[in-house]
């Protein structure tokens, strides 16, 4: 499949991630497009009156309002997102979390490296990987990552 | 109810392509992945019918040299990675530069350009595919998949998939069957 334009979400709470996530997608050598939302309840919305669906959304899981947990089996639930990959990130080290944010249904988790240097190449790399399973149509149900 | 099927992409496209082609009434021959020969010229009204047909099942006509380029690489990649074929022992790159009559280079180069990851990254992204679903939907065991691609040791496998994905072919199996039942389940 050919697509012109990469059409990114990322739902994020926090002014100065929100400008990192900007920044590292600039960097992309894919021309995309990014729409930000502030809190899960106005991803929820953003999201259920999109038409055509965005093609990868990051979402972070501490967020005020709605948990991007929440908002993840919320997604999942629903037949219409199931080709959106969802990419999980976070700061939170409990264990367990990686295994239970993929069981949930989370293409990719994050977990937030210490130099912003490696988070950057990791959001670079996950796009590309995500692009492939776009351009080739390759089958999403087994598509995990985790960092 | 869920079942769960296995396709063959290659095998879908290319039964697509002989009953659209066909049906327009023109001589063609497929030839290799994602290439076809017309023996004679075809009017531009039945190409651009065709083009609009085969749009709705996401196949495009390419015409830049290096994206035909990159489809032959993927198209190589691809036909040795299926299932039931087993792998050419020769190393890739000769394979590629040999069957594409082309430098290794330049080859190497057009595909990042387009694919934005080198040739090496994609196939073990592609052979991974492959190991899940040989392991899900053939439940083959990791020394039987290891053998079947000609990988030199179960823990070779299971290396690579770790360092492809972040998570160890048992945990991947473990979340993945986890999901299958919970969808069942709904």
């Amino acid at each position: 499949m050919r697509i012109d334009e990469l059409h990114i979400v990322l739902a994020e709470d926090d002014k100065d991630d929100r400008l990192f996530f900007k920044n590292a997608f600039k960097g992309l050598k894919i021309d995309n497009r990014l729409t930000v939302c502030e809190d899960g309840m106005a991803l929820m919305d953003y999201l259920n009156d999109a038409e055509p669906l965005p093609h990868i959304l990051f979402l972070d899981l501490n967020m005020p309002g709605k948990h991007g947990l929440e908002c993840l089996k919320e997604l999942r639930a629903n037949d219409r997102f199931t080709d959106l990959s969802i990419a999980i990130y976070t700061s939170l080290k409990s264990p367990g979390l990686a295994e239970d944010t993929l069981l949930a249904g989370a293409n990719i988790f994050i977990r937030k490296p210490n130099d912003p240097e490696d988070l950057k190449k990791i959001l670079q790399e996950v796009v590309y990987i995500n692009w492939q399973y776009i351009t080739d149509g390759l089958n999403k149900e087994h598509f995990m990552l985790n960092y | 109810m869920n079942i769960n099927f296995r396709y063959n992409i290659e095998q879908v496209c290319r039964v697509i392509l002989h009953e659209k082609i066909s049906a327009l009434n023109i001589d063609y021959r497929i030839t290799n992945s994602g290439s076809v020969y017309f023996p004679h010229n075809i009017c531009a009204h039945k190409f651009q019918e065709l083009k609009q047909e085969l749009s709705n099942y996401g196949i495009e006509v390419i015409t830049d040299q290096k994206s035909i380029l990159v489809q032959k690489i993927k198209g190589l990649i691809t036909s040795m990675l299926t299932p039931d074929s087993t792998m050419p022992l020769v190393k890739i790159s000769s394979f590629l530069s040999d069957s594409l009559n082309e430098n290794y280079r330049s080859i190497s180069q057009a595909f990042t350009d387009i694919c934005h990851m080198s040739i090496e990254s994609f196939i073990i992204l592609r052979k991974t595919e492959l190991v899940k679903q040989l392991l899900l939907n053939e439940n083959l065991s990791l020394t039987e998949i290891s053998h079947r691609l000609q990988y030199s040791s179960v823990a070779h496998l299971s290396n690579q998939f770790k360092n492809s994905t972040g998570l160890s072919p048992s945990t991947f199996q473990k979340i993945a069957t986890g999901k299958r039942k919970a969808k069942m389940l709904n």
